[in-house]
């Protein structure tokens, strides 16, 4: 049996857009804050199914899109050393940094492996004592747990050849930016359900208070998604700006305390860039001073990296909601999955890479 | 090795006797010389003999074709898998079956095949032979005959073990046109079986996905099976495996080539539910995993259930379903209805195929 068919049942989606087209009155502006949101939307048309007064708008959460042009680059640098392995999830060796990509450096021989888990970075740690191994830690709160439990692991083993290139951001934050920005078009949130799997949700209480604005925990799937969509629109409907949880067979309230506590023993939160974005004050985590020895822009000392950005790609304005991916005149034409202006085009959790994918038009 | 223990004990300084090397892949198997002459003789001959083969020559003189009106149809393919040997299958039978499909593809029927080896110093001979001897009984079920052979060694590091290059040939009925540039609107799309076993069991035996199934390969010579359709079902238009980039890179080819849309049904669309799963977590989409006994068939709509009924009677063609149709408009697309009734592009695989991270 397939574990997700009750959660994609034809009939049970029927069922939740007849009850969305129900509930809706007027036109609402809802945005998914995570690409595998996005991503799910599109892949099974979902939009298409909804009643046009939904728009919604795809958000920052996809960790390859938002990994900061600077950051591309320091892999870039660490990568080219001649006794390091860089290790790293694959959706990041395409993304271009100023001048290059990870994949083109391979190329030219630079060791560079794509790892499943973070825990694979660690045994090429193990198994290569006169290498450096570098694994590149990106990724919103979901991935920092298993990001950190490798970071654990290669201190147990007492490795001295094993560094994070880290570069972890949050949600709360991006959340704060969006809703304050005089460009807001936002008027509910689909919460990422496996960041609050890691967080719970207790965090978007204040953010639904301050901005009037109702959240809702939503996971992947398209029963979750619609769930989601139909509690937010129930609260925007009755002006309540609730935070709700559509995704409670895996979200708590308090989230996964081991998790968290395993967060603030290695992180501190940081400043942090976001590529699109800029700058969002203590919007990310960095390693502890107390753990300098694990991080990698401190070993291999590449503090001053100078970016150049394409001057063309809008990915900033797309990653919060102002523009949609087919409002890019580089949409599709110069910019495209095999050659990416920008990263919301490479990571498949990128809403361009979703739109070109599923539905140019 | 015992033939040296055995010499008598010689005094002062004597010529060496050289090692015998029939244990593993040295540099002097490549050389063209008795190393090679010896290889073949204890390793490839013993599994591939033929006439034309043991004829001995740099060549192999071609009988001619039995048919009227024959064209030739010559297709290559380079294979170049890890793990050697895989659930289902190994690179020997894959070098084989993949060239005998790709001959098929053009409806003519497969002949024969040059199999050309490039093997890495300190290969085990052993697996070597293990290797030609899968590809003996791959071509035997295939009815094809290898022509002409040759061997490469590269230096250790230079390779992955084996990569066999092999091209094919096979003779074409004069009045046959079988070709992605045929798709017609009003076609149906018929698929073989289900998608993506050759992919996720290759990459399950690897070791590399901290899971393993007991997925195995499809890899399997499918010029039997096509053969049978093409005798009840002259009229097909278009045939191809989808290998490589899988059945969504496959339709995107041919709506290319034909310049005609493809209209997909998802839930018509066979996947076994281990191959789903792990696509789950790896973040693949089946319908981008590579196959290797599987084949597309597009043909006009009336000819469908007649097809589909033979194929289902072959043991390479028990799950074939029709998956879909061809249309005129939005010409070079490929489109999926989905389950829910909404619609979605398929299209090329970019790149490399990655894991998404979560």
């Amino acid at each position: 049996m397939d574990f997700t068919s009750s959660f994609r049942d034809p009939k049970i989606v029927a069922n939740l857009i007849q009850k969305i087209k129900k509930t809706i009155t007027r036109p609402w502006v809802i945005m998914e804050i995570c690409g595998g949101q996005t991503h799910a939307i599109m892949h099974y048309g979902l939009d298409q199914l909804l009643p046009p007064e939904i728009e919604l708008v795809h958000g920052p959460g996809c960790p390859v899109c938002v990994t900061s042009l600077e950051l591309v680059d320091k892999a870039l640098a660490i990568a080219a050393h001649p006794d390091v392995i860089f290790t790293s999830y694959g959706d990041m060796l395409r993304v271009p940094g100023s001048k290059d990509d990870l994949f083109n450096l391979r190329a030219r021989g630079a060791s560079i492996q794509v790892v499943y888990s973070p825990l694979d970075a660690v045994q090429i740690a193990q198994a290569n004592p006169d290498r450096q191994v570098v694994f590149f830690a990106i990724g919103f709160e979901t991935t920092a747990p298993a990001n950190l439990a490798a970071l654990a692991q290669a201190r147990a083993l007492n490795l001295d050849n094993f560094t994070l290139l880290v570069s972890h951001v949050c949600v709360p934050p991006a959340m704060h930016a969006i809703l304050g920005s005089p460009n807001n078009r936002v008027q509910g949130f689909l919460a990422a359900g496996h960041v609050c799997a890691v967080m719970g949700f207790w965090e978007y209480h204040p953010i639904a208070e301050l901005y009037k604005i109702p959240i809702t925990v939503t996971g992947f799937e398209p029963v979750d998604l619609l769930n989601g969509i139909l509690l937010t629109l129930q609260a925007l409907e009755k002006g309540e700006a609730a935070v709700q949880n559509a995704y409670p067979r895996v979200v708590t309230e308090h989230g996964n305390i081991h998790a968290q506590q395993l967060i603030s023993t290695y992180f501190e939160p940081c400043d942090r860039n976001w590529r699109g974005i800029g700058m969002i004050p203590m919007s990310g985590w960095a390693l502890r001073p107390e753990f300098s020895r694990f991080d990698a822009e401190k070993r291999f000392k590449v503090e001053h990296i100078q970016t150049h950005e394409s001057e063309i790609c809008i990915s900033g304005q797309i990653l919060q909601g102002i523009k949609k991916p087919n409002q890019c005149p580089a949409f599709g034409t110069i910019c495209t999955p095999q050659n990416p202006l920008g990263a919301t085009m490479v990571s498949s959790e990128g809403a361009c890479a979703a739109y070109y994918r599923y539905a140019r038009k | 090795m015992t033939e040296i223990h055995t010499l008598p004990e010689m005094e002062g300084p004597v010529c060496p006797l050289p090692l015998p090397h029939n244990e593993q892949i040295v540099m002097g198997h490549g050389s063209g010389g008795l190393m090679t002459r010896d290889l073949i003789n204890k390793v490839f001959a013993p599994f591939l003999s033929n006439p034309v083969l043991d004829a001995g020559n740099d060549f192999g003189l071609l009988p001619p074709s039995q048919i009227s009106n024959p064209r030739l149809v010559v297709s290559t393919d380079s294979h170049i898998v890890t793990p050697l040997f895989f659930p289902g299958g190994d690179i020997g039978r894959l070098s084989v079956c993949g060239t005998v499909n790709d001959i098929s593809m053009s409806g003519a029927a497969p002949a024969g095949l040059t199999a050309g080896f490039i093997l890495e110093e300190g290969l085990a001979i052993q697996v070597l032979q293990k290797v030609v001897a899968s590809m003996q009984v791959a071509a035997k079920e295939a009815g094809v005959f290898i022509a002409a052979g040759d061997t490469k060694v590269v230096n250790k590091g230079q390779g992955d073990g084996i990569y066999i290059n092999t091209a094919g040939f096979g003779w074409l009925p004069g009045s046959r046109s079988i070709h992605g540039a045929n798709a017609q609107p009003g076609d149906a799309v018929i698929i073989s079986g289900s998608m993506g076993d050759h992919g996720i069991a290759v990459l399950s035996a690897r070791g590399e996905l901290g899971f393993s199934t007991s997925l195995e390969s499809d890899v399997a010579p499918l010029n039997g099976l096509i053969a049978q359709v093409l005798a009840a079902v002259p009229e097909i238009h278009a045939l191809r495996d989808p290998t490589r980039g899988g059945l969504a890179t496959t339709l995107n080819e041919i709506a290319g080539q034909s310049q005609v849309s493809i209209w997909l049904d998802e839930s018509a669309i066979p996947v076994k539910s281990v191959v789903r799963n792990a696509c789950e977590i790896l973040g693949f989409d089946p319908l981008y995993v590579a196959n290797e006994g599987k084949v597309i068939v597009i043909l006009p709509a009336q000819y469908a259930e007649k097809a589909l009924e033979i194929m289902r009677n072959h043991k390479y063609g028990r799950e074939a379903a029709i998956i879909g149709k061809i249309e005129k408009d939005e010409p070079g697309a490929v489109l999926l209805r989905t389950s829910y009734g909404s619609t979605r592009i398929l299209d090329m695989l970019a790149g490399e195929m990655l894991p998404r991270i979560c």
